[in-house]
């Protein structure tokens, strides 16, 4: 059973949610959801990656399980785990019980806490599941994964193997900071996520900060092209420009000129030198 | 069911297979690694969507075949090469043979043809309108690229039509439109000249893909990917890379950088457990009667070496040894110090340039301009440069010291200063030589790099790709 009828429905609802994808988005999109395959989303930090995976699951009406990724993340945290508390409390209970009844006991659904990709699987109703910053867990993380979503199933030695009913949405994210292991990458759908063009990045900034003036919008984005053309150590994305709008509108501005750009320029650039270096190319006076 | 769908329509006749195993092929011709299974999700994709509209064919090919940012700039020109927008002129929708109304011109109309061109790019410039300037390309390489090759054959050239219409010199006015009177040299005017550039830029680039598209309509496609497509980031070479090549390199650093850290954090870890503790393992020993059931090992001290950077820095091979300078710095967490020393001739400490926090470029421009490299004429003398550095900082390298010389090894025939060289390596801890030159040039000419080897190991370090596997493989840390 599938989510979506064609990109084209695909672009019209995620628009609906305020996410406004261009046909590269939307066409994968609705891919993934067809093919029954996990959308592997990679783009620089900020450019709305796990906004779409949102915006999917508002759209299509779903649920979402979230699993976000950090080192260390292992089985117990990603899949399942025994409630081993409540578990010791069942043995001492037990008093004179055989131990075969209370084996069978404490391994049992009521003892089982399910982490996300568990309850992802396990949901009957429509579910996305969002793998976040994939490349911040460790490789075994990978290994992990690649069993879950080749074939929707978790085998729980004590339960035997749970299958999905429905098989979910998958959006796995990262932002590159280390390749993906070609196994995962293969099993995957790729959409590469980068700064929109001009005329796209200013409708986002339109949906998402309505009280905004679409002069001033242009002004906006066309100044953070400009940003994004300088060798910078972080580019600003479309949070940036969101960011931005906000700001001006909050201030009450309504042009975007020099002495604007001066004052509020730090809720662009998020480093020092590339502070320096903006003010220097655009050329604007530097503050005392 | 998609691969039955495939499989019907190849019994079928119809070329669309053929099509896609060739497209399929020049991918992997090209480097992008494409494997069985993923070429079969291409074909399922293609089958699941419009077959009709070419945009979502390419994010349907893009999704299932390119699994790498850094593929998808080939990917994009190959898919035009084979799934062309347009036959022919583009404008009757078939191939006709040299046929359409702007073909037929002589040199008198060509001014006005060009003439023409020019005010519509103008205007198309100005309203930023994609699908016009696409158009306006098309029309544009129909009526201005053609160059008549042998009997039966033709030509198409970007830069007849780039020539002809100039873009660049429509700035002027461009800017005047759409600056409307407002203060020139001010922050709207960088604005607005970005924008021009880019849009300009983008149409030199609708010229050359549809250049590209007119002659593989002629040779066919598989002629002209061979040229078409340039090397992905990791393996332009140093010593051959454009401004433009550079540019993106730089721009590669901190990514770089970054995974290179994820990495070496993660190779450091492995592995924690050092020497057994048996202080403490005796201690913990009592609580079970003295049988030692818990065994304590010692932490491993986290060696943090110091790295010492030495890099020829002359015309030859700047811009190598730019770019590994600027990793090395942006690597400084996996390193107790860093220090560079740059030399042409002789050699000066670069290290300061290169604050925290600050900026590259500016970095780079000053280094050029400031440093000190420069005794007698310009030209690489390494002999000199080693002496001098074994001089000037004696204590610049220690038991800790990873060493790191960059160069080409080329000393236009002047003395290559091994003794001076042998002294510094035996007080490093390590010493390798990056060389950016092909291995197979390294005995020919002025190159000392097989005396060289005597003294140090030489890796051949031509692109980004080696440079990685040099940091991840041999580089202790």
């Amino acid at each position: 059973m599938t989510l979506f009828a064609s990109p084209e429905d695909v672009r019209e609802r995620l628009a609906a949610t305020g996410y406004l994808a261009d046909d590269a988005i939307a066409t994968t999109v609705f891919l993934a959801d067809a093919l029954g395959k996990p959308l592997l989303v990679e783009g620089p930090a900020g450019t709305g990656k796990t906004e779409l995976a949102k915006a999917v699951a508002t759209a299509a009406d779903a649920g979402l399980v979230r699993l976000q990724c950090y080192e260390g993340l292992d089985e117990a945290r990603a899949l399942y785990e025994w409630n081993y508390r409540k578990q010791l409390l069942r043995i001492q209970a037990a008093g004179e019980q055989a131990w075969e009844e209370t084996h069978d006991d404490i391994f049992s659904e009521e003892f089982l806490l399910s982490r996300p990709l568990l309850t992802a699987i396990r949901r009957t109703e429509p579910t996305v599941l969002l793998v976040d910053e994939t490349d911040k867990a460790d490789v075994e993380v990978e290994g992990l994964l690649l069993e879950v979503l080749s074939d929707f199933q978790v085998t729980v030695p004590e339960l035997g193997t749970i299958e999905a009913t429905r098989k979910p949405f998958v959006v796995l994210t990262s932002n590159a900071t280390r390749e993906l292991s070609e196994a995962l990458k293969r099993r995957c759908l790729f959409l590469h996520v980068d700064y929109p063009d001009a005329e796209r990045e200013k409708q986002i900034v339109l949906t998402r900060v309505p009280e905004v003036v679409e002069a001033l919008a242009e002004a906006l984005v066309r100044t953070i092209r400009t940003l994004r053309a300088l060798e910078l150590k972080k580019a600003p994305s479309i949070a940036e420009s969101i960011d931005w709008a906000r700001t001006l509108v909050a201030l009450g501005l309504d042009t975007l000129d020099e002495a604007t750009v001066q004052q509020t320029l730090g809720v662009v650039l998020k480093h020092n030198s590339d502070h320096t270096r903006a003010i220097k190319e655009l050329g604007l006076e530097p503050q005392g | 069911m998609g691969e039955e769908a495939v499989e019907t329509s190849s019994a079928g006749g119809s070329g669309l297979v053929d099509r896609h195993v060739a497209f399929v092929g020049a991918l992997r011709t090209a480097g992008l690694p494409v494997s069985m299974a993923e070429s079969l999700d291409a074909s399922r994709a293609a089958t699941a969507i419009d077959l009709l509209n070419r945009e979502q064919l390419r994010a349907a090919y893009a999704a299932a075949v390119v699994k790498r940012a850094a593929h998808r700039a080939t990917f994009d020109r190959l898919f035009d090469l084979w799934w062309p927008p347009a036959i022919g002129d583009g404008e009757s929708g078939y191939a006709e043979d040299g046929e359409g109304e702007l073909q037929e011109v002589d040199p008198a109309d060509l001014d006005q043809v060009r003439g023409a061109l020019r005010d519509r790019l103008r205007d198309v410039l100005l309203s930023g309108d994609d699908e016009a300037l696409r158009r306006l390309a098309r029309e544009s390489v129909n009526g201005l690229g053609r160059a008549d090759g042998q009997p039966g054959r033709q030509s198409w050239f970007t830069y007849r039509v780039l020539r002809a219409l100039n873009p660049e010199t429509l700035m002027a006015s461009l800017l005047e439109a759409v600056l409307n009177g407002q203060e020139r040299g001010g922050l709207a005017e960088r604005v607005a000249r970005q924008m021009l550039t880019e849009r300009i830029k983008q149409f030199e680039e609708m010229v050359e893909a549809e250049v590209r598209r007119r002659l593989a309509e002629d040779r066919g496609a598989e002629a002209i990917a061979k040229t078409a497509v340039k090397p992905l980031v990791e393996q332009v070479e140093f010593l051959r890379a454009s401004r433009e090549d550079l540019a993106n390199l730089r721009r590669e650093v901190y990514p770089l950088a970054r995974r290179l850290a994820t990495r070496l954090t993660a190779k450091r870890r492995i592995g924690q457990r050092g020497r057994l503790d048996v202080r403490r393992t005796v201690r913990a020993s009592l609580s079970s009667g003295g049988v030692p059931l818990t065994t304590i090992f010692r932490p491993h001290k986290p060696h943090k070496p110091e790295l010492v950077v030495l890099c020829d820095v002359s015309g030859s091979v700047a811009a190598f040894a730019h770019f590994t300078i600027l990793l090395a710095f942006a690597l400084r967490e996996q390193f107790a110090k860093v220090r560079v020393f740059a030399f042409v001739d002789t050699t000066d400490e670069v290290t300061d340039f290169f604050a925290r926090g600050g900026d590259v470029v500016d970095a780079l421009a000053r280094m050029s301009a400031e440093a000190d490299v420069v005794w007698y004429d310009g030209h690489s003398d390494y002999g000199h440069a080693f002496e001098v550095f074994a001089q000037k900082w004696p204590d610049a390298v220690t038991p800790k010291t990873s060493l790191l010389v960059l160069g080409d090894a080329r000393t236009n025939y002047r003395a290559p200063g091994l003794a001076a060289l042998r002294s510094i390596v035996r007080q490093a801890r390590y010493a390798f030589w990056l060389n950016p030159e092909p291995r197979q040039y390294w005995a020919s000419g002025d190159s000392a790099a097989v005396t060289y080897t005597e003294i140090l190991p030489m890796l051949e370090c031509r692109n980004v790709r080696q440079l990685q596997e040099f940091i991840e493989g041999p580089l202790p840390v």
